[in-house]
């Protein structure tokens, strides 16, 4: 099969493309697939990750994307969607109704169960422990060591208390 | 040169090294896409006073980006002691460097700060052990930009969460050579692992090395990352020593003849360019991993690997060289060792 740009080499790359179930099919020799935009060989992870921004987007949000600026650093959102680079932390306040959906795609999940700054907020340090210490105490209750659980029982209630008093 | 190879790590015959880095930044300041330089200075300022007291682990040297000549800024990189990123903006950034080199901690790299660790052989244990308490000690005296649910905030949404990326670099030359390479990738790919060349992303594999690391950073603990590459690493392991068996009974003399030739190239060459060294380094490697010869370390052949690159070796020359001319010393650095 000859390519279909130049019509002169054969085709070695084809390439179909679907989209909401409409395919395109392409059928190009290796200069000309270099040549086109949509068949960039070197996938870099930056053209991936714009892409998902995209993807995460809803025409509601689109229609909304002027008028959202990060109140710290001023990067704009759509300017974010150019480079899938935040200006500052705050920016993840700025433009938090749109990241749940976008970490989700790219990390599979939108919480971090990771390690807590030992100056983080206190709150968010007992609430770890609180998750923590309710794990363990499956286990033990698993195991049948009643009188563990209960120290570990009082210990998470004591925790509790504080997060109440806040 | 190469420091950090003098250390313990195990499974030496597939795994090269071990790296793994934590993306950490300060509130209150923009990130370094976005800051001004005199911000860039303050906050420098600020990493190294509460660095200052970090004693009992180690002396660290710190060196300014805009200090270094060209070849110096190179010649970190293809030690893998710094990133390529770091040398982008080279006004407002500068490195921390452990004496042994294991530890570098980039200031203003695309986030403040990037903790890294490096080992030779497979060694996550030490390694997240040497990164986690460099990020213990600095807490205390810096406030971290975090969020509860969306973890260390970083510059990029990909790094978001607990900011850790560990990466192994393996010689997996048989699994290569048995075409089975294709669909390891894809395979690894599938489950959340990216694969690359020795220089990170968009570099080639050269040398049958690639680097395996972790994609997501969002919603598992570090242990369980870890945890996790580690258990894939070692079917990695074990897949590529059953691929050297099968090669060595089915295409004994075939794989002879290539170790013993690249043994004679590397060791009678008097003009080399460093793709071709870093076929036959790959081949020799080989031949020590097969048991076909013997009389030359792993780590020494890694160090090779790093001294043969062309910033190193006119770092060690002294002086900038034209191709040809590093091509000939390249040649000769080779003679001496193998």
């Amino acid at each position: 099969m000859l390519c279909q740009n130049c019509n002169q080499k054969n085709a070695t790359v084809h390439y179909t493309k679907i989209i909401n179930g409409e395919v395109d099919e392409l059928h190009l020799c290796d200069e000309c697939a270099k040549g086109i935009d949509d068949f960039d060989t070197s996938f870099s992870f930056h053209k991936l990750l714009t892409g998902l921004i995209d993807s995460v987007q809803t025409e509601a949000m689109e229609r909304q994307d002027s008028d959202i600026k990060c109140s710290f650093c001023g990067l704009g959102y759509r300017e974010f969607k150019k480079t899938g680079r935040f200006g500052c932390a705050n920016c993840y306040n700025s433009f938090k109704g749109k990241l749940i959906p976008l970490l989700k795609g790219i990390h599979g999940h939108n919480t971090h169960v990771g390690k807590v700054p030992k100056r983080a907020n206190q709150d968010i340090i007992r609430r770890r422990e609180i998750d923590r210490l309710r794990e363990e105490l499956d286990l033990l209750v698993a195991r049948e060591a009643f009188e563990e659980a209960a120290v570990l029982r009082d210990k998470i209630k004591e925790l509790e208390d504080q997060l109440d008093r806040g | 040169m190469v420091k950090w190879l003098d250390n313990t790590g195990v499974e030496k015959d597939v795994v090269v090294s071990t790296r793994i880095r934590i993306a950490r930044n300060l509130k209150g300041y923009r990130f370094p896409p976005r800051m001004s330089i005199e911000e860039s200075g303050k906050l420098t300022e600020k990493v190294l006073n509460a660095m200052k007291d970090f004693s009992g682990n180690g002396d660290y040297r710190f060196i300014k980006m805009n200090n270094l000549s060209s070849l110096d800024k190179m010649a970190f990189i293809e030690g893998h002691i710094i990133s390529p990123g770091l040398i982008q903006k080279p006004d407002y950034s500068s490195f921390l460097l452990r004496n042994d080199e294991n530890i570098t901690i980039m200031i203003n790299e695309e986030d403040h700060l990037r903790i890294q660790s490096l080992l030779p052989g497979l060694n996550f244990e030490r390694g997240w052990e040497l990164c986690n308490k460099v990020d213990d000690f600095l807490e205390e005296n810096l406030d971290f930009a975090f969020h509860e649910n969306f973890g260390y905030l970083t510059c990029c949404p990909t790094n978001a969460g607990t900011g850790l990326r560990a990466s192994v670099m393996v010689h997996i030359p048989s699994i290569v050579m048995t075409g089975y390479i294709n669909s390891l990738i894809q395979g690894l790919n599938k489950i959340g692992l990216a694969v690359r060349g020795i220089y990170g992303e968009g570099s080639k594999a050269v040398g049958n090395l690639y680097q395996v690391s972790n994609q997501t950073t969002l919603g598992d603990r570090e242990e369980i990352i870890i945890e996790k590459l580690n258990n894939i690493l070692h079917q990695i392991i074990n897949k590529e020593r059953a691929a050297r068996r099968t090669l060595l009974e089915d295409r004994k003399d075939e794989i002879k003849d290539r170790v013993f030739r690249s043994l004679g190239l590397l060791k009678y060459s008097r003009i080399i360019n460093s793709k071709e060294a870093m076929v036959h380094l790959s081949n020799v490697r080989l031949g020590r991993e097969m048991g076909i010869i013997d009389g030359i370390e792993y780590d020494d052949i890694t160090k090779l690997i790093i001294e043969i690159q062309p910033a190193t070796i006119q770092k060690s020359a002294g002086q900038d060289l034209a191709k040809e001319e590093r091509d000939v010393k390249r040649a000769e650095l080779l003679r001496k060792r193998i």
